[in-house]
């Protein structure tokens, strides 16, 4: 990429499994005051285009992209929704900061599942009406279904598996934005209660409250703000099928493609030895192999801020999270869950991120501090 | 500017109260149709933009995936965007920011709408789009929102029915030559007035139907626009605009938010005098009084001034702003975020002299297109030339 | 040649099951947390009481409450006690129910602009206790309340204004 996007403000609410004492609102005010202190900006007058990710059957309401431009400061300026995962909006802005048009774009994502009373019932909803729902499954079935094919087809137990809940619920303790930091054995994992075979409750990652909000700029305006930018090298977001028929069971294709054309974009071709560590889906246990398979990244660090597992899952929200916690890390800020590469802070980071079941894509993010 | 780009194909299916097709198919048969009508093949299209409005309607969460298939998405880029109503234009700006970065050469634009799934009456999928706490306890019916728009701009501007009901009598009349029309009629003024009266001053034939359609167009670089067409259609500006959602605390009578959006894209089109430059219009008619609302909105008269322009015949095909040849929304039919990339195809025909029957006297070179969406709140602009 | 397709259905095709369909009632219930504006909304509604918040720097007076004034983009801290009259800023005359049934006594929404709020500061209720056709824009009305022990901290705690 010749003309670079950054990124040069960040700011989250921590995530809590409840939050009732504040609405979505003023959540997602709290993360974007914070976003803006964190880049010395005013969004009245130097935001260019905002983006904001929901879907309406999370939020309970239709054309939910309503309630957004207040409190993220983008009333009656440019706002609009993007239905996917916050990292896909980033990328919507990215493309938005390249056209030269605007120079500085905020991303917004969160979710309050503690809202959603059916949560079940509302995953049900993202099945294929005609073809699926009518089988009258928990959806998560498709999860159980895609672990049991990639443990028949490559050499990882179920115990690989385990240990990346304890892993990821290990860093999370370290971790203040994180809801379910715990202390957890393999055989905790494996003998909690079994949702839909093989996986077990402990490996699917827990839901939570929380709001993020994500501040590009162009190069040229990033100099001039507070912090040092985080440079985007590249960026790749693919769709495959929403056909469960068609689907590659055992390995996440979307991410292999999506991770081809982002390392392309970056000049990567070995990024095992050139990525310094990584925030990848860990929606459920068996998805960080998965995904660290496709992005040929198994030798580094992955998800030192606890993943989803170990912070919570917040729907749209995650892929932000995600990032967020990616350049806490570039920037030296991560505090008690910081990570060194050879006594020197990490340089080059890929943050990847998946809308969940029953979709299949999925978005890669490379990110460098110089 | 960023590159310039340009539409080269468009297709779309006819406008039903309910299709036989499911989503996917409704959405395939418009791509098809765009690819078809420039020649293109799917391997042609680098990546796709789906535009979709609420998932209410299908019963379907995550629609944006579940139509990919059908968009043609599999192994692209793509995503799905949304802003209620005013979708249908702003999946041209999502189109045009996707070439306009230099990332992709080519892309697809594909609008689908499927509202007659749910059942009894896909209107009642609308009581959800109120605040939850502070509005939705009272029952709110979404054409109490029209209603009271109507109500405050015919008050502030001293308008008569009489004259709103012309639009409703021009559009259903050249929706006659629209051959995917849904609900194009001869009718008159006296039958405007004398139809049922569902919310004051909102009459049933004040509104547009309920309908399952999909629409889709092909977008490229400059570079390649002429591999596919003699005739590209250039996008010259796009402007999308999002009030606040305190609606209740805003001046319904005047649409500022679709000035706001049309004052970005007229900037970017470097259109100084919109009422001179622009040679014909499509804003968005979901009721006829919206369109003399949105005309006011994108500056092609003063505000209050729109009725004087119908009276005086100005916005017939033949007159010297041609608004909504294509018929509308009023007369072809209203599947939300399809019917504004209907109003989009339209200009495209008519700019390159593709319109048939519906053409207009003169020749036109410019032209906009302009939808609306949200609780009385997003404006979402396109100008086009040629 | 341009191609425009789609199959059409009638009602009859449906009640005579001419083609296969799929039908699926959702099982989606949500509980939404008011935080902090709208809880004291709330709270003050089943006080009989309605509330509104003031900007620290542009000073507007603005209802329904929010903690941050989307035009200037600050915290709001100033909760106002505003007054249960206002005046009607539109209205209309509903005839049908938000499922598309006839009703048998009209409803008429409008946005009524409160006393003691900034100019244009409205909220969505009910007029009732007059004849449609009276109704006017600029009208004077008073909110009419529910019992004190019937009211629950919801917008319903007020059955709807009333001309005065």
């Amino acid at each position: 990429m010749k003309r670079r996007v950054c990124i040069v403000g960040i700011g989250m609410t921590p995530l809590k499994p409840l939050s009732e004492e504040v609405s979505y609102k003023e959540m997602m005010f709290e993360a974007a005051v914070k976003a803006y202190e964190d880049c010395g900006i005013n969004p009245r007058k130097d935001v260019d285009t905002f983006v904001c990710c929901s879907e309406d059957y999370i939020e309970g309401t239709s054309i939910f992209d309503e309630y957004v431009p207040d409190q993220i400061g983008g009333a009656l300026k440019q706002v609009h929704t993007i239905t996917s995962d916050g990292l896909f909006g980033v990328c919507a802005a990215i493309l938005q900061l390249l056209t030269e048009e605007f120079k500085v774009a905020v991303v917004e994502a969160h979710a309050k599942a503690s809202n959603i009373l059916t949560p079940e019932g509302v995953h049900m909803c993202a099945l294929d009406p005609i073809y699926t729902r009518p089988l009258n499954v928990n959806p998560i079935f498709i999860a159980g279904l895609e672990y049991n094919s990639f443990l028949f087809n490559y050499p990882f137990t179920q115990t690989d598996c385990a240990e990346v809940v304890v892993k990821n619920k290990k860093n999370a303790l370290k971790n203040p934005y994180a809801a379910y930091g715990a202390n957890l054995s393999v055989e905790d994992v494996l003998n909690s209660f079994p949702v839909a075979y093989p996986l077990t409750e402990l490996e699917v990652s827990p839901y939570a409250d929380g709001a993020c909000v994500i501040v590009l700029a162009r190069e040229e305006v990033a100099k001039d703000l507070k912090k040092k930018p985080i440079y985007i090298d590249g960026f790749s977001f693919i769709q495959g099928s929403p056909n469960l028929e068609v689907r590659s069971w055992e390995y996440p294709r979307a991410t292999e493609e999506a991770a081809k054309r982002a390392y392309k974009m970056a000049g990567i071709s070995n990024p095992n030895k050139e990525i310094d560590f990584c925030e990848i889906d860990d929606t459920y246990s068996y998805k960080e192999i998965q995904n660290a398979l496709a992005l040929n990244c198994q030798d580094i660090i992955i998800n030192p801020s606890g993943g989803s597992l170990g912070m919570g899952y917040i729907y749209e929200g995650t892929g932000l999270m995600r990032l967020i916690m990616a350049v806490l890390q570039l920037r030296g800020e991560a505090g008690s869950f910081q990570i060194k590469i050879n006594n020197e802070l990490p340089k080059k980071a890929l943050v990847q991120s998946w809308r969940g079941l029953p979709t299949e894509n999925s978005c890669v993010l490379i990110l460098n501090r110089e | 500017m960023g590159r310039r780009v340009a539409i080269v194909g468009a297709g779309m299916t006819k406008f039903v109260r309910r299709a036989k097709e499911t989503g996917k198919e409704l959405a395939f048969y418009a791509a098809k149709a765009a690819l078809d009508s420039c020649g293109a093949k799917l391997r042609d299209i680098d990546a796709v933009v789906l535009g979709s409005a609420p998932d209410t309607f299908d019963g379907v969460h995550m629609k944006g995936e579940y139509l990919s298939c059908g968009a043609g998405a599999f192994g692209k880029p793509y995503l799905r965007c949304y802003v209620g109503g005013g979708t249908g234009v702003f999946a041209v700006a999502v189109g045009w920011y996707y070439i306009a970065s230099g990332i992709f050469d080519t892309c697809l634009v594909v609008c689908e709408e499927k509202m007659s799934s749910y059942q009894p009456h896909p209107q009642g999928a609308f009581l959800t789009i109120f605040d939850h706490t502070t509005e939705r306890p009272l029952g709110p019916n979404l054409l109490w929102i029209f209603a009271l728009e109507m109500q405050r701009y015919m008050q502030t501007y001293g308008i008569k029915k009489e004259e709103i009901a012309l639009v409703a009598v021009k559009n259903k009349k050249n929706a006659l030559d629209h051959p995917a029309a849904q609900i194009a009629a001869e009718i008159t003024v006296e039958d405007v007035l004398n139809s049922e009266v569902l919310c004051y001053p909102v009459q049933r034939l004040d509104v547009s139907p309920v309908s399952d359609g999909a629409c889709a167009i092909v977008m490229t670089n400059e570079y390649l626009a002429r591999r596919f067409t003699d005739k590209p259609v250039w996008v010259s500006g796009v402007g999308w605009c999002l009030d606040t959602a305190y609606w209740t605390n805003r001046d319904l009578a005047y649409p500022r938010y679709v000035e706001e959006a049309a004052r970005m894209a007229y900037k970017m089109a470097g259109i100084r005098d919109p009422r001179r430059e622009i040679d014909v219009a499509e804003p968005y008619d979901p009721f006829d009084y919206k369109e003399l609302h949105h005309l006011e909105g994108l500056m092609l008269c003063g505000r209050g001034e729109a009725p004087q322009l119908l009276v005086d015949g100005k916005t017939q095909r033949d007159g010297e702003l041609p608004v909504c040849p294509s018929g509308g929304l009023l007369g072809v039919g209203n599947p939300i975020a399809a019917a504004g990339l209907m109003k989009v195809i339209e200009i495209f025909w008519q700019l390159r002299g593709e319109a048939d029957k519906r053409q207009i006297a003169k020749k036109a070179k410019r032209g906009v297109a302009q939808a609306w969406g949200d609780l009385m709140q997003v404006g979402t602009v396109v100008v086009l030339e040629i | 040649m341009k191609n425009f397709f789609a199959t059409p259905l009638s009602e009859e095709d449906f009640k005579k099951k001419n083609f296969c369909f799929e039908t699926w009632i959702g099982n989606c219930f949500y509980a939404w947390d008011c935080g902090v504006a709208i809880g004291k909304y709330l709270e003050g509604l089943k006080k009989g009481k309605i509330i509104g918040v003031k900007c620290p720097k542009c000073e507007r007076i603005m209802v329904p409450p929010r903690i941050f004034c989307e035009w200037c983009f600050v915290l709001i801290e100033d909760f106002v006690e505003l007054k249960d009259t206002g005046r009607i800023n539109t209205f209309s005359i509903s005839y049908i129910s938000w499922d598309v049934k006839k009703l048998e006594k009209p409803q008429i929404p409008a946005v009524i602009e409160i006393d003691g709020a900034s100019p244009g500061y409205g909220i969505l209720h009910l007029i009732s206790e007059v004849d449609p056709k009276e109704v006017k824009i600029g009208m004077r009305v008073k909110a009419v309340w529910k019992d004190e022990k019937e009211r629950e901290g919801k917008i319903t705690d007020i059955k709807y204004f009333k001309p005065y």
